[in-house]
C-alpha cells in the first residue's frame, strides 16, 4: 500500500503493469478514431446534415482512412525548419498526451474472471497524481512551442507564441479550480478523490469551480470557442502549418488525447470518477459500483464531456484573442481565486466549531441584508443635462438619418405652417409594403 | 544507504544522460537549444526525485520550474530574436579569464563544503513519508517553517506588484475599441472612404504580385489595390500589360485593342464628369 493513496496496488507485479500500459495505449487509440468520428457526426447533426456516412457502417471506419491516408502521405520537412527540434516536437506532444491515462482511475478493485487476482482498473496512483496530470500538460506546451519556432515560419511561430500564452494563462485557473477539490476531498490521488466523493459529487457543492474548469479545460485543450493558436481564418492552421504527413498525425492526435484527457479529469474530480449516478448507486446496496460496471459508468461520463466538447463547438464562435486573454486574466482567475477564499473560509469555519445549520442560517442572513440593501439603496438619477436631446441634425455624419427618441422632425419646407403627422408616415408606409 | 537494482539502473542511465545535456548547454550556439537541454535536466532531475521517493517534490520540479519558467524562459528567447545565437567576440577584456578564475573559487568553495559535511543519521523514509508525502511536507513547511513560507509569498507578491508598476504605461488617448473603429468607418464613408477592408492586388493566372493592380467586376483594374508605397514610388505596373504578357489567355492584338478601349472609356467618363477611378482611392494605402 502506497501511504495517501486509496486503491490497493499490492498484488500488482511488473505483467500487470505492462498488460494495462498496453490496454491504455489501445483504448486511447480507438477513444481518438471513434472522438474524430464522433466529433464530426455530432456537429453535421447540429448543422443539419448527414456528416461522415461512406465508409462502414454510419460511417465509422472514416476516421481510420484519414489515418491510413495522413500515414501514406509525402512527409515534407520545411528547408528553414530545425530538423531535429521539428521532429522531436510532435513527438513531445503525444508523449506527454499519453502519460496522463496513467493515473485515471477506470474503476475500483476488480478480479480477473477465473483468478483470485485482484487489480484495480488503473495502472498507477500516488499521492500527487492530480499535480502529476497538471505537470504533463505543462510539459505538452513545449511540443506546441517548439514546433511553431523550428518550423522556421512566420505562422506556426505566431501560433505557438500564442499558444504559450494561451496555456499559461489558463492553467493558473484550472489549477486554482483544482485546488477546491483538494480542500474538500484532503488529497491529491486520483483513487481517493473518487473514494471522497461517495456521499456526493463534488459537482455540486464545488459548481463555481466546475464551471472554471470547464471554461479553462477548454482553453488548454485549443478548442473551439478557444482554437486561437490554430485559427485558420488568421494563422492557416498556426503551429502546425509547415507539418504534414506523420508528424502532422502526431499533432492531430495529441490534440484529441489531450481532449480525453481532460475530460477524464473532469469526470474523475468532478462527476465522482467511476460511481455510478445516484438512482443506480442506490439500487441493491450499491451493486452498480463494484465489479466491472464502475468502468461503464467512467465511460458513460467521459463520453458526456466529449459531447459537451462538442456541443460548445458547434454553438460559440471563435473569440477574438485579446477578449479572449482579459477574459482569462480578469474573469476566470479573480473568480477561481475568490472561490478558493470563500471555500477555504468555511472549511476554517467547519473547523472552528461552526454547525453546517449555523452556517446556513448566516449565509442566508448575509443574503438578505444585502438583497435589502440593494432594494433600499437610492437609485442614482442620471445628469439631466445627458438626456436631453440635442438638436436634430438630419445629416448626422453625412447621412440622412431619422430623429433619435425626444427629437422631433422638423417642419416641411414644402407644407409651411404644418408640421408632418407621424400617423400618416405609417399609413404610407403600410401602404407600400401592400403594394409589394 | 543502498539504492535497488531498478533505482540504481535509472540513475546510471538518466545521470549520464543529464550530464550530456548540462554540457551541451556550453556548446551550443542556439538559445533555444540550451532552453531544449536545461528543460532535460529539470525533467530528469524530477524523474530521479520521484525515484527517490519524493514524489511531490518532482511532480513541483516540473510544473514550477519545467512548465513556467522555462516558458517565461522560451518567450524572452522569442522576443529577443528567433534566430540569434551567441557571438563569441568579448565584451569585457579578459572576461574568460576573470570567468575561469570565479569558476574555480566556486569550485574550491563548493569541495571544501561538500568535503567537510557531515550527514547525520538518516531517519528513514518510510518515518517521514508515513502520512503521505504531500501530508508530511505541509505539515514540516506549515507548522516550522510557516513564517518563511508567508515572508517568502510576501516577497513574491511584492516583485508581482513591481512587475505590474515596471510595465505599466499610462494611456494617453481613449481606448480604440472595435465598435469606435466600426463607428469611424461607417462615418468616413460619407467622405468616398470603403467601408470593407480594401480589395487585394491582383490575381491572375500567371502573376501575384503585390503591383499589380486587381480588376473590378466591371473588368477595370483597381487602382486603390495596389499598396499606396508602390503607388507614390511609380512602382505599379497596369493590368493590361500583365494581361498582355499572359499569351494563353490574352492576344497581343486583344491587348491593344483593350488598351485603346480602355483610353476610350477613360475619355468618355471623363467628359461625363465622374472619375474612373473607384471611391477612395487615393486616400487610403
Amino acid at each position: 500500500m502506497i501511504p495517501g493513496v486509496v486503491a490497493d496496488f499490492s498484488q500488482d507485479t511488473w505483467v500487470t503493469y505492462v498488460v494495462k500500459a498496453v490496454l491504455i495505449l489501445a483504448f486511447l487509440l480507438t477513444s481518438v478514431l471513434v472522438a474524430i468520428w464522433f466529433e464530426r457526426k455530432v456537429v453535421a447533426r447540429m448543422q443539419v446534415r448527414p456528416g461522415p456516412n461512406w465508409h462502414g457502417p454510419f460511417g465509422l471506419l472514416q476516421s481510420l482512412a484519414d489515418a491510413m491516408k495522413l500515414l501514406l502521405k509525402e512527409d515534407l520537412t520545411v528547408t528553414r525548419a530545425d530538423r531535429v527540434i521539428y521532429l522531436l516536437a510532435p513527438m513531445i506532444s503525444v508523449f506527454c498526451a499519453l502519460l496522463v491515462f496513467a493515473v485515471i482511475p477506470f474503476g475500483p478493485n476488480v478480479t480477473i474472471p477465473f483468478t483470485d487476482y485482484s487489480t484495480p482498473v488503473q495502472l498507477t496512483d500516488f499521492p500527487v497524481a492530480v499535480l502529476y496530470i497538471l505537470a504533463c500538460a505543462a510539459l505538452g506546451v513545449y511540443g506546441i512551442v517548439l514546433g511553431g519556432w523550428s518550423s522556421g515560419s512566420t505562422y506556426p511561430l505566431l501560433g505557438s507564441v500564442r499558444s504559450t500564452a494561451q496555456v499559461i494563462s489558463y492553467e493558473l485557473a484550472m489549477g486554482l479550480s483544482l485546488v477546491s477539490v483538494f480542500i474538500m476531498a484532503g488529497s491529491m490521488s486520483t483513487s481517493s478523490i473518487v473514494e471522497s466523493q461517495t456521499q456526493i459529487w463534488w459537482l455540486i457543492p464545488l459548481a463555481p469551480a466546475f464551471v472554471v474548469y470547464v471554461i479553462s479545460m477548454i482553453g488548454e485543450t485549443n478548442r473551439l470557442p478557444f482554437d486561437l493558436p490554430e485559427a485558420e481564418g488568421e494563422l492557416v492552421s498556426g503551429y502546425m502549418t509547415e507539418y504534414s504527413s506523420m508528424k502532422f498525425a502526431w499533432f492531430f492526435l495529441a490534440e484529441y488525447i489531450n481532449m480525453l484527457n481532460v475530460a477524464a479529469v473532469a469526470t474523475t474530480l468532478f462527476l465522482g470518477g467511476w460511481r455510478a449516478p445516484w438512482p443506480l448507486s442506490a439500487i441493491n446496496d450499491g451493486m452498480f459500483n463494484t465489479g466491472w460496471w464502475p468502468v461503464l459508468w467512467f465511460l458513460a461520463k467521459l463520453w458526456l464531456i466529449m459531447f459537451v466538447f462538442v456541443w460548445v463547438r458547434g454553438t460559440l464562435l471563435r473569440l477574438r484573442y485579446d477578449q479572449f486573454m482579459s477574459f482569462g486574466w480578469k474573469i476566470l482567475i479573480p473568480v477561481a481565486l475568490a472561490w478558493v477564499v470563500v471555500l477555504g473560509t468555511f472549511q476554517w469555519l467547519g473547523l472552528a466549531g461552526v454547525t453546517r445549520t449555523q452556517l446556513f442560517v448566516a449565509i442566508a442572513a448575509a443574503a438578505v441584508v444585502v438583497f435589502a440593501v440593494i432594494w433600499l439603496w437610492p437609485e442614482q438619477k442620471e445628469p439631466a443635462a445627458q438626456r436631453q436631446p440635442a438638436e436634430f441634425d438630419p445629416f448626422a455624419g453625412g447621412y440622412p438619418v431619422p430623429p433619435l427618441p425626444g427629437q422631433t422632425l422638423p417642419r416641411s419646407r414644402r407644407r409651411p405652417g404644418r408640421t408632418l403627422p407621424d400617423q400618416k408616415v405609417v399609413q404610407s408606409v403600410d401602404h407600400s409594403e401592400e403594394a409589394r | 544507504m543502498t539504492a535497488s537494482g531498478g533505482e540504481a539502473f535509472l540513475f546510471w542511465t538518466l545521470a549520464p544522460l543529464m550530464v550530456l545535456a548540462a554540457s551541451g548547454l556550453l556548446v551550443v550556439r542556439k538559445a533555444v537549444h540550451a532552453a531544449i537541454c536545461v528543460m532535460f535536466v529539470m525533467v530528469g532531475l524530477a524523474i530521479l526525485y520521484v525515484a527517490q521517493e519524493a514524489p511531490f517534490l518532482g511532480v513541483v520540479q516540473v510544473v514550477v520550474y519545467t512548465g513556467a519558467v522555462m516558458m517565461l524562459f522560451l518567450f524572452v528567447l522569442m522576443l529577443v530574436g528567433v534566430d540569434s545565437a551567441d557571438s563569441l567576440t568579448e565584451t569585457i577584456r579578459g572576461q574568460r579569464w576573470i570567468g575561469l578564475l570565479l569558476g574555480a573559487g566556486l569550485a574550491a568553495v563548493l569541495l571544501t563544503v561538500i568535503g567537510r559535511a557531515t550527514f547525520r543519521p538518516a531517519v528513514g523514509l518510510a518515518d517521514a513519508n508515513a502520512v503521505s508525502n504531500p501530508v508530511a511536507l505541509a505539515r514540516v513547511l506549515f507548522e516550522h517553517y510557516v513564517v518563511a513560507m508567508q515572508v517568502v509569498g510576501v516577497l513574491l507578491v511584492t516583485a508581482a506588484l513591481a512587475a505590474l508598476v515596471l510595465t505599466h504605461r499610462r494611456r494617453l488617448g481613449p481606448r480604440l475599441t472595435q465598435r469606435a473603429v466600426a463607428t469611424a468607418r461607417v462615418a468616413a464613408l460619407a467622405q468616398g472612404r470603403p467601408l470593407t477592408p480594401l480589395p487585394a492586388p491582383g490575381v491572375y493566372a500567371q502573376n501575384n504580385a503585390m503591383d499589380t493592380p486587381a480588376l473590378g467586376p466591371d473588368g477595370r483594374p483597381l487602382e486603390h489595390s495596389v499598396p499606396r508605397v508602390l503607388r507614390i514610388r511609380g512602382q505599379e505596373r497596369s493590368a493590361t500589360a500583365v494581361l498582355a504578357a499572359e499569351e494563353t489567355l490574352v492576344e497581343h492584338r486583344a491587348a491593344a485593342a483593350e488598351l485603346s478601349e480602355a483610353a476610350e472609356l477613360s475619355e468618355t467618363a471623363r467628359t461625363a464628369g465622374s472619375p474612373a477611378r473607384t471611391p477612395g482611392g487615393e486616400e487610403h494605402r
